[in-house]
């Protein structure tokens, strides 16, 4: 864990961006911002049908931690599986960025994340909606 | 810091002796390199040991106290209230309320004013480069009442577009709020122009002065306003404590906006006579030592004169101007020089303003990134946050190098040639 926010990591995610573009046809997409700092980003994923994220792809602006934590969120999730997302936690997202955020900062650091969790929820109701043996929303 | 051998009407050195957390290293050792003054300014010893002498020896509330206490901070408070008078050229003391700051201040007006004599179909003439707090206020009573908003169009270089004045100040038009000094693009706006021709057509005119008192442009009578208001905190006084300049006429039509004690004559069980002005404004116990410590600071700033304190604030801005721009992709917003006080936004090609912040702050160097409460008018400049200078009274020449060397340092972690 660095302690230097902006070490060569993070820059390099923000300056050589995994994945900043677009699907051609997502399976879902999601974005969400900071009002107050005006941080964007938007999330799109490809999901087989073993619920297993085959592809993830970000676009957006603002600061190089709200930027780079997307590109890293986006090479750590491809392969893996709407349940081990589920699981997935703010404290494994902060990890995974190898720095030590303040609070202030942390904000810039888990909008990706919240994006994220955002759409497994979304894409667990699509489910429930659509299986009658699982009766739907409420 | 030395003033760099360059001329001040007063000696800057030793002004800085005269606030306490200038010399106070920061946490990391570095010494305060304090550029956010637009956002507050530091207080002079004269301010901080003003509360404590009232904290200390006169604490009562005041217009109450049948006691020697009461007299005496009453005494002070209404002598606080004359200072302001004097200072912003007001014609009588009553017409001075005094509010927790400007969001208040215009709060008041809105709701005051506007409940009662707005009707449906009356425009408010706004423009894109004002603060939130002389936007939202107008959305919210526009909306209640029925009026419409419109806006003063801007130049290209961010400064009010008067040309198109006539185009939008009509006689629909019934008030225009203004800001007398952008606080993210610096521009001084013509306020006696805009009066005169708003005035011509039967509007009042609200001027949102928070930026623009420190630096000396006051007068509520030359140019002649309707309503006038600052916050005592960006003055050198404390937070909390706000002014509201109102016109006689116009206070006295108005209704009270909030109620309570100190606002009334007399109150029956069913309905209230109300206090004569400023009373009727100042409902409740108002920041009464906050109101006393703002006296002192206008006794400060009044000690140094206004017009040193501008001729030193222009040249730390045309130092600031000249160096920013010779750095590589920094790019400033706002007009030049010759309309502008002594705030500096900019961009910088590949750092985010957040980013800049953090890495400024390292060097010991606060500024304020963010879009400074004025949303429109970043969507404007078409960039979602900037990064704000802003130079006070006691800023000294080699903090603008400091500033510049920091961009420059933080450029470096940027990986910016």
């Amino acid at each position: 864990m660095s302690d230097d926010l902006y070490d060569d990591y993070i820059l390099d995610h923000y300056e050589s961006p995994y994945h900043r573009g677009h699907l051609e046809q997502p399976t879902i997409a999601h974005e969400d911002d900071n009002p107050l700092c005006g941080d964007r980003v938007h999330l799109e994923l490809l999901v087989d049908e073993h619920d297993r994220i085959k592809e993830a792809w970000f676009d957006g602006h603002g600061c190089a931690i709200s930027q780079a934590s997307a590109s890293i969120l986006m090479k750590d999730i491809e392969g893996k599986t709407l349940d081990e997302l589920r699981d997935f936690q703010a404290k494994q997202m902060l990890d995974l960025l190898k720095v030590r955020l303040t609070a202030a900062r942390q904000k810039c650091g888990l909008l990706s994340f919240k994006v994220l969790k955002t759409m497994v929820y979304t894409l667990d109701e699509r489910k429930g909606a659509m299986s009658p043996t699982q009766g739907g929303r409420g | 810091m030395s003033n760099a051998g360059l001329d001040s009407a007063y000696d800057v050195a030793a002004v800085r002796q005269d606030f306490p957390i200038l010399d106070k290293p920061l946490p990391g050792g570095m010494p305060l390199v304090y550029l956010d003054n637009g956002a507050t300014v530091q207080k002079p010893r004269s301010v901080i040991e003003k509360l404590v002498e009232c904290y200390e020896n006169y604490n009562a509330n005041v217009h109450r106290g049948i006691h020697s206490l009461g007299d005496q901070v009453t005494t002070e408070l209404e002598a606080a209230r004359e200072k302001v008078r004097a200072l912003l050229g007001a014609d009588e003391v009553e017409e001075i309320l005094f509010t927790s700051g400007t969001t208040m201040s215009i709060n008041l007006v809105a709701n005051a004013w506007g409940r009662k004599f707005l009707r449906a179909g009356d425009e408010l003439l706004l423009n894109e480069m004002e603060h939130h707090a002389n936007l939202v206020p107008w959305q919210q009573i526009a909306h209640e009442r029925g009026a419409k908003l419109r806006f003063i169009p801007l130049t290209a270089d961010g400064r009010l577009d008067l040309t198109a004045l006539d185009d939008v100040l009509t006689d629909r038009t019934k008030l225009v709020a203004v800001t007398a000094m952008s606080n993210v693009l610096g521009t001084i706006n013509p306020i006696g122009e805009i009066a005169a021709r708003a005035h011509a057509r039967g509007a009042l005119v609200l001027v949102d002065a928070a930026q623009s008192v420190p630096h000396g442009l006051v007068n509520v009578n030359d140019p002649r306003v309707d309503f006038f208001a600052f916050s005592g905190h960006k003055v050198y006084g404390p937070t909390g404590i706000g002014v509201l300049y109102g016109r006689r006429k116009i206070l006295e039509a108005m209704d009270p906006f909030l109620c309570g004690g100190n606002m009334i004559r007399r109150v029956r069980k069913e309905s209230s006579d109300f206090a004569e002005l400023p009373s009727k404004f100042e409902a409740g116990t108002i920041p009464i030592a906050q109101a006393i410590g703002l006296g002192a600071a206008i006794d400060y700033v009044q000690g140094l004169g206004f017009e040193a304190i501008a001729a030193h604030e222009h040249q730390l801005t045309a130092r600031a101007f000249d160096q920013l721009q010779q750095i590589p992709g920094l790019q400033i917003v706002g007009p030049g020089l010759a309309h502008r006080g002594s705030i500096v936004s900019f961009t910088v090609e590949g750092v985010h303003p957040h980013d800049m912040a953090e890495l400024l702050d390292r060097k010991g160097v606060a500024v304020r990134a963010g879009h400074h409460c004025t949303m429109p008018l970043h969507e404007w400049l078409g960039v979602t946050a900037t990064t704000r200078a802003s130079f006070a009274l006691y800023n000294t020449h080699a903090e603008i190098d400091a500033l510049c060397e920091a961009i420059q340092y933080a450029r470096q972690v940027f990986r910016r040639k």
